[in-house]
């Protein structure tokens, strides 16, 4: 069979898989719903910057979600600071899977000498404390997306290079592999279209997973006061919900929605992930069949029953 | 025996490496970037500096007219000997001074909350893997992932607005009262948990759902192993199996997970201490931050990094005793 048309089988039979799994579904439509908002939201509303009046006035009839201490409307904050950040979290999230693809896709292919190296080089960017070494590089770069786009990519490529690398090793000794390698196929040809492929649930989920850092970290050292706070995005939101003592004023609707836009979107993504790990997990797949068969009042908990393969 | 103490000397040389891959990394940022440290600081502070704050920095970052590898030679013996160099926002104090003020705050906070999530999320874990199909399986998971999707420090601010602005019931800020005077006394430990409750709590919440899922996805993979069926079979007591002989198991992964999670939940503990005016290293982070203050930044970014990896080499010594296959 050609190659491509049984990779674009793969392709959809994973996606036929995967909407049909109930949690992934869910998280799949709130994901959509804020990049529907960050993309079109902007062009409804008014400006976000713009001067009102009365600052820290509660949310009413007029301003949604009431107005913040600089006299700017919450609503419009909170919708127009979706779009920057989810950019920067799903852009991140894309760098980070390339990097981590080509990193540990090597390592796990050609192991060796080459696989030592890349190694200790992924597992010295592991134990790094992130949020410290993302500090100390935004601080001397200057403010805005490039800074956190970059300083995000480098100390988040790490996660997904190890996970990747683990797969590829299991990979490298298949039969198929091997054939690929007899007939005379270039290595890079093998990683990128015979191997990759095949390892779409995962690079989907570390996708999903380098967003959900992305988009926290980021969020974090933009409330640090590390980004350019003259944009409206969910972490100068928070940055100046904080600066404006939104606490002291009792003021919560300066900070709760985007803190909770911030967190469905994190949770949706989780969703998503927990969906694509029930759906390809052999281990979380068996657990579903046996449930499956057995007769609701039969199943105790406990040890896993043992069923005969033909029943 | 010989082969876990080989074991641990591996690990401690890879910790060196990525301690001085620290190092060297705190020393190349600053002359990586475009243009000369010093400079920077000096046009991002518009001569509000004096001469010798200046001079201290220079001396701070190494920045003389040395060839590189004698600044790198001088900077490495520097850091050896425990100088991390001046701080700009307190000047002229030390930066290892100041750090040292607030390391035990941070590694009391960090430390106290990683424990109470990762053992109540493991023992959680493991009770919900054996019950799944009781009505905490299918409620817990979720419900704890949603609070684990919320930012540390955003959860830190409604839980300190709720319980410490609108119901005066903790206190806002700080680490303990006034009107106790530190050292052994009843009255002063009961204030430092009374202050660390409600910033512990916080870190609890946002990490519990990890290490409560993660161990529940190994047990539950533990308990279809045949040695479980088997054991099963033989009659061995429900309890006995769940404790000894899968969850003893199934706990390896979390364990590796743990060193792993330091780097991360640490960087949260920072944002959370922040929030709280706890006075420890993500307070004088944002101090730093603030009055770009470069020495005391790099010098929390080496601190807490050597503190990580001394926790990892802890987290090490645990697995040699849980995991028979490191000590064969």
């Amino acid at each position: 069979m050609n190659s491509r048309t049984q990779n674009s089988n793969i392709f959809r039979r994973w996606f036929d898989g995967i909407l049909s799994n109930k949690k992934a579904l869910i998280g799949t439509y709130i994901i959509l719903f804020f990049i529907f908002i960050a993309i079109i939201g902007p062009f409804f509303i008014q400006s976000p910057t713009e001067f009102l009046g009365t600052p820290l006035t509660p949310p009413s009839t007029k301003n949604l979600f009431g107005t913040n201490g600089q006299g700017q409307d919450v609503f419009a904050q909170t919708i127009s600071g979706a779009r920057q950040t989810l950019f920067v979290g799903f852009t991140t999230g894309i760098l980070v899977v390339i990097i981590g693809a080509l990193i540990g896709g090597i390592a796990g292919f050609y192991g060796g000498r080459i696989d030592d190296i890349l190694s200790l080089i992924i597992n010295i960017f592991l134990v790094m404390p992130g949020l410290p070494l993302m500090v100390i590089l935004a601080s001397w770069l200057p403010p805005g997306p490039g800074t956190l786009l970059g300083v995000l990519v480098l100390t988040g490529w790490a996660w997904n290079a190890r996970v990747i690398r683990s797969q590829m090793m299991t990979f490298r000794n298949r039969d198929f592999v091997s054939a690929a390698i007899v007939s005379g196929e270039k290595n890079i040809r093998i990683i990128l279209v015979e191997i990759m492929p095949r390892m779409l649930s995962l690079l989907a989920s570390s996708f999903i997973g380098a967003s959900i850092y992305a988009i926290g970290a980021q969020v974090g050292l933009e409330f640090l006061g590390l980004g350019d706070i003259s944009t409206v995005t969910w972490g100068t939101n928070l940055y100046w919900a904080s600066n404006d003592l939104a606490l002291l004023t009792e003021s919560w609707w300066t900070f709760v929605p985007t803190g909770l836009s911030i967190a469905l979107v994190s949770f949706s993504l989780t969703l998503i992930n927990f969906g694509i790990d029930e759906v390809t997990n052999p281990r979380l797949i068996s657990e579903r069949l046996w449930r499956e068969k057995i007769p609701r009042n039969l199943i105790k908990d406990g040890v896993t029953p043992v069923l005969k393969n033909n029943e | 025996m010989s082969k876990s103490i080989l074991y641990l000397v591996r690990r401690l040389c890879f910790y060196l490496i990525a301690g001085f891959a620290a190092l060297t990394l705190n020393f190349v940022i600053p002359r990586l970037m475009p243009g000369d440290p010093a400079s920077i600081i000096f046009a991002r502070f518009r001569g509000k500096l004096k001469p010798e704050t200046i001079d201290a920095m220079r001396q701070s970052f190494g920045l003389t007219d040395e060839p590189l590898l004698m600044q790198y030679w001088s900077y490495i013996k520097g850091i050896l000997s425990g100088n991390l160099g001046t701080s700009i926002a307190y000047f002229p104090e030390p930066v290892s001074e100041i750090i040292s003020s607030g390391l035990f705050w941070t590694i009391f906070l960090a430390g106290l909350s990683l424990i109470i999530a990762f053992s109540l999320g493991t023992l959680l874990g493991i009770f919900i893997a054996w019950n799944r199909t009781g009505k905490l399986d299918t409620f817990l998971p979720p419900v704890l992932a949603f609070l684990g999707a919320f930012p540390y420090f955003w959860l830190a601010m409604l839980i300190l607005y709720i319980f410490g602005f609108s119901l005066n019931w903790f206190p806002l800020s700080h680490a303990y009262g006034n009107e106790v005077t530190p050292g052994l006394n009843l009255p002063y430990i009961f204030s430092v948990l009374y202050h660390a409750s409600l910033p512990a709590l916080t870190m609890v919440f946002v990490s519990l759902g990890g290490w409560l899922l993660s161990m529940r996805n190994t047990m539950i993979s533990t308990l279809g192993a045949d040695y479980i069926t088997f054991a099963n079979a033989k009659g061995i007591s429900s309890r006995l199996i769940m404790l000894r002989y899968a969850a003893r198991n199934a706990i390896l992964p979390n364990l590796t997970g743990f060193g792993m999670a330091l780097g991360f939940v640490l960087s949260g503990a920072l944002l959370t201490e922040i929030i709280f005016s706890y006075p420890g290293q993500g307070y004088l982070l944002l101090q730093a931050v603030k009055a770009q203050d470069f020495p005391l930044m790099q010098g929390i970014f080496m601190t807490i990094t050597f503190a990580v990896l001394a926790a990892n080499w802890l987290v090490d010594i645990a697995i040699l005793v849980f995991d028979p296959r490191t000590r064969k």
